[in-house]
């Protein structure tokens, strides 16, 4: 038994069975992302104060270009398939890959900014609020013993903490407070605000799309390729599909970016 | 040792017989494991669907049983299960009295068993995966290896929803609609596995739903253009779609949800959220009415998902035993189209209550109206369809004509409902349970019968016993609606759901004893119906017994049958039974639509959709068995 169309195109619908897979399953995922899209906005339109500069405007650039360099590779590892010239797409695709695994290591990056990054309320009705340099070696905030040091910012208004892009040059410094001095301290977790919720569900979801498609891709550069001595057209197939996928994560990207550190 | 020794390995039972299975012989015999369990053939994964999704509906009907017992008397324990309970759930079931918690968690998880692992995997999975190849001539769905990856995606989504019931706790008690803050609010783990459950049946409605429409748009046999699908296709290829584009939604949700249970987001609560007098310690920011709008836009289209299915099941069984084409085939697949576009944009129908805004509510109560007109279309080709037939009254027709009527109920006492003035109040009570049952038992369960009764002599080459059938047939008409049709009088009478004592509290008897102040409690006749409601559907669950009994002694010891028993056009009926590996043991061309019964001047009152035109040269390819 053969299924029919597994490689070759059906000829009344021009398309083979795993191309229009993918672009059902691809039509499913635009709903999945437009979900939690149609949560921004409602979210955003109700919330009483957002966030402004709070991500590194350059890294998300250089993970935007990074992102658009592996689709413009993609393409052409597909491409160096069609016109059979296999080194070329083992170099494309190795490419790729290395552009996904470095935008993982950059989103890496940012999340760990993010969670040594702490805004603690004092008693006094002033925020202290920066980066982690060193905890003392008895803080115990239950107990009430010990300190903790920041390198940041102590502020009296706690919504100049939400709007950064607004004020130049903020001067940042080390800043130690003692804990019993603490009411609350946090840091800049999903459970922190809507929007820190939003950036960590949105990127995270999309960061495992990016693994997802890394394993993907890394089977077919590795023990995948051996495909292409036996068949190489449902080869180039795969390559293809695969690379749909992949232009689509890039696309989520793209709406991601400006959504979240421009905006 | 010496070297011969090492160069054979050990026997091994997969080496031996097919060492060369990938050149498409299909003579050998798969063993159990790869044959039943971890079996990629369409055939074998429907047969494992429908029996999983039947054994999680007896399941949820038991559900129902304990939980009609608690409405009906409420603090008594439970006869005969009490005790079995106590020993199994402990003390929530202390003393064999359902505790409201545990009532809690059997509604929530009844509705869930039901639509997610019973209805919906029976009605689209199981006889989409075992007919739709078949009826399409097609050798099996367009991916194999996804349909299994499928199935055990839901059964591993139904194996952490029934632990769940054994967990600390029990089972998530926020309904099936799973509202927040409530769900996220209750401090036990069974919603975690509730949301960790539905994200793979998502996935497993995801990966079926793409598996479905690439096998219906790529592989129809030669001659099998769109409008000479039979209208079962056409149901599961908008339900396929339904499920692709209403799905991912709930998924986007179910992930806030773990979110808002995991790493204490605030998605779904809003600012200065008390919970047991206790300000919650919580960000805020969040909206309630946001997981109403994305459950509601899955549940929604969710219900066209449960009645689609079971009208193609009808249709095909109503052209079948009225020996005449269906009238309006056209108007049929134009409908079903319309039907599922308009499945969208209905949604908010559920919310009216919600203070969203009446201007919104205007919009979907206008789009609610516009979709009951193809509704209606459907169910009005099919009645015409009877007209001037001669008529076969077998079971599986007795249940696909009294599912016409059943729905017609379900679908009319919708009406009240859709218009946002008489919701508000119907809203919530028991109507509105007697309506979405009406639809989906009596409605759909009985297609899904019919359906069981039609295509088992295709599975197994024999008849179920017609006697037992007319015996389950009958009584679960008769008990279905003795059930169902007081929940309207006590809907009306203001009765609400999802109340552990039945709304004890807020009858008039008690009011008289100096109760609760409550204006207009309810009477004593209302009240009594719990009981009567209780021992119809006690009747209903042992008018099951004689059709459980009827499938496994038909299996061995049915009436054995020919290839096509039902003397029907369509192509699963023109393979061997049960068919084999492949399929088809021939060629399969198409020459002509799907219900060409009773044509004048044929030999035969039915002319299957593969024979060739009269006149013309006998194809060779048909005739090579």
């Amino acid at each position: 038994m053969e299924i029919p169309y597994t490689v070759q195109a059906r000829p009344d619908t021009g398309i083979y069975n795993a191309k229009l897979g993918i672009w059902l399953f691809l039509a499913s995922e635009v709903m999945l992302f437009g979900g939690l899209f149609s949560a921004y906005i409602l979210l955003r339109v109700g919330a009483d104060q957002w966030p402004h500069g709070w991500l590194s405007v350059p890294l998300g650039t250089l993970n935007t270009v990074i992102l658009a360099i592996s689709a413009i590779t993609t393409l052409l590892a597909w491409a160096a398939c069609k016109v059979g010239e296999f080194g070329k797409f083992k170099f494309f695709h190795a490419c790729t890959l290395l552009c996904a695994l470095t935008f993982l290591c950059v989103k890496m990056y940012e999340y760990h900014d993010k969670w040594i990054h702490y805004e603690i309320k004092l008693a006094d009705g002033t925020f202290a609020d920066g980066h982690l340099v060193e905890k003392s070696a008895d803080f115990d905030l239950a107990k009430k013993t010990g300190t903790v040091t920041l390198h940041g910012r102590i502020v009296n208004d706690e919504t100049l903490l939400y709007d950064l892009r607004a004020q130049k040059d903020i001067k940042q410094d080390e800043v130690t407070v003692k804990a019993a001095d603490i009411v609350s301290m946090e840091n800049y977790g999903p459970w922190h605000n809507t929007y820190l919720a939003l950036y960590f569900t949105l990127t995270g979801l999309h960061a495992l799309h990016i693994l997802g498609g890394s394993i993907v891709i890394g089977y077919l550069w590795g023990p995948g390729r051996k495909m292409w001595k036996t068949d190489p057209e449902r080869f180039t197939n795969r390559i293809e599909v695969s690379g749909l996928f992949w232009h689509f994560v890039d696309l989520v990207w793209i709406f991601l970016f400006p959504v979240l550190y421009l905006t | 040792m010496d070297a011969t020794v090492q160069q054979f390995p050990p026997y091994r039972k997969e080496d031996a017989p097919h060492a060369h299975d990938d050149h498409g012989h299909e003579h050998h015999q798969p063993g159990f494991w790869s044959g039943y369990v971890f079996s990629t053939d369409h055939k074998i994964i429907g047969i494992q669907y429908g029996f999983t999704a039947l054994c999680f509906m007896l399941f949820g009907l038991f559900l129902m049983l304990l939980m009609r017992w608690q409405i009906a008397h409420p603090g008594m324990p439970v006869p005969v299960f009490g005790p079995l309970l106590e020993k199994i759930l402990g003390q929530p079931a202390a003393k064999g009295i359902i505790s409201p918690d545990l009532y809690n968690s059997f509604g929530a998880m009844h509705g869930t068993i039901m639509v997610f692992l019973g209805i919906v995997p029976l009605a689209f999975a199981a006889f989409g995966n075992y007919v739709v190849p078949l009826m399409i001539g097609a050798v099996d769905m367009a991916f194999p290896r996804v349909n299994m990856a499928s199935y055990q995606a839901y059964f591993l989504g139904g194996l952490v929803m029934f632990i769940s019931f054994f967990i600390p706790g029990g089972a998530a008690q926020a309904g099936w609609t799973s509202y927040s803050p409530l769900a996220t609010s209750i401090p036990t783990h069974g919603q975690l596995f509730w949301i960790i459950g539905m994200v793979l049946l998502i996935s497993s409605s995801l990966l079926g739903a793409v598996n479905f429409i690439a096998t219906i748009i790529q592989l129809r046999a030669p001659g099998m253009t769109w409008l000479r699908m039979p209208f079962f296709v056409w149901a599961q290829f908008v339900t396929a779609f339904i499920l692709l584009l209403a799905f991912p939604p709930l998924e986007a949700a179910a992930i806030m949800q773990l979110m808002d249970n995991v790493a204490h987001t605030s998605f779904f609560l809003p600012t200065g959220l008390a919970i047991g007098g206790q300000l919650a310690h919580i960000s805020g920011g969040g909206s309630p009415l946001l997981w109403q709008h994305l459950f509601w836009f899955l549940g929604h289209p969710e219900v066209y998902v449960l009645i689609l299915p079971a009208m193609g099941i009808v249709t095909e069984i109503i052209a079948n035993n009225t020996r005449k084409p269906i009238w309006g085939y056209k108007s049929l697949v134009y409908a079903v189209l319309a039907v599922g576009f308009l499945s969208f944009i209905v949604w908010a129908h559920h919310m009216y209550l919600t203070g969203m805004g009446t201007k919104i509510s205007t919009f979907f109560q206008a789009t609610t109206m516009i979709i009951s007109i193809p509704s209606v279309i459907i169910l009005t080709c099919l009645f015409i369809s009877l007209w001037g037939g001669s008529i076969r009254f077998n079971t599986p027709m007795l249940f696909a004509l009294a599912f016409l009527p059943m729905f017609g109920i379900g679908g009319l006492t919708g009406l009240p409902l859709g218009f946002n003035i008489s919701d508000v109040h119907l809203h919530d009570t028991y109507y509105i349970i007697a309506h979405f049952h009406y639809v989906v038992a009596p409605g759909t369960i009985f297609a899904l019968f019919a359906g069981i009764y039609y295509w088992f002599p295709k599975m197994t080459g024999r008849r179920m016993n017609e006697f037992w059938g007319r015996v389950h047939f009958w009584c679960s008409l008769i008990f279905m609606n003795l059930v169902f049709m007081p929940m309207f009088a006590q809907g009306m009478a203001g009765m609400l759901r999802r109340m552990a004592d039945g709304g004890a509290n807020y009858s008039a008897a008690v009011n008289a004893r100096g109760g609760a102040e409550v204006i207009g409690g309810l009477s004593d006749n209302i009240m009594a119906l719990h009981v009567w409601i209780l021992w119809a559907a006690v009747a209903l669950g042992i008018a099951q017994i004689p059709f459980i009994i009827n499938v496994f002694w038909s299996i061995k010891h049915g009436e054995k049958v020919g290839d096509n028993p039902w003397h029907s056009t369509t192509l699963e009926w023109q393979t061997p039974t049960p068919p084999p590996h492949g399929n088809f043991t021939h060629e399969i061309k198409v020459y002509r639509g799907p219900y060409e019964y009773s044509v004048p001047g044929h030999a035969t009152d039915f002319t299957p959709q593969n024979e060739p035109p009269s006149g013309s040269p006998a194809p060779t390819i048909a005739t090579a068995h």
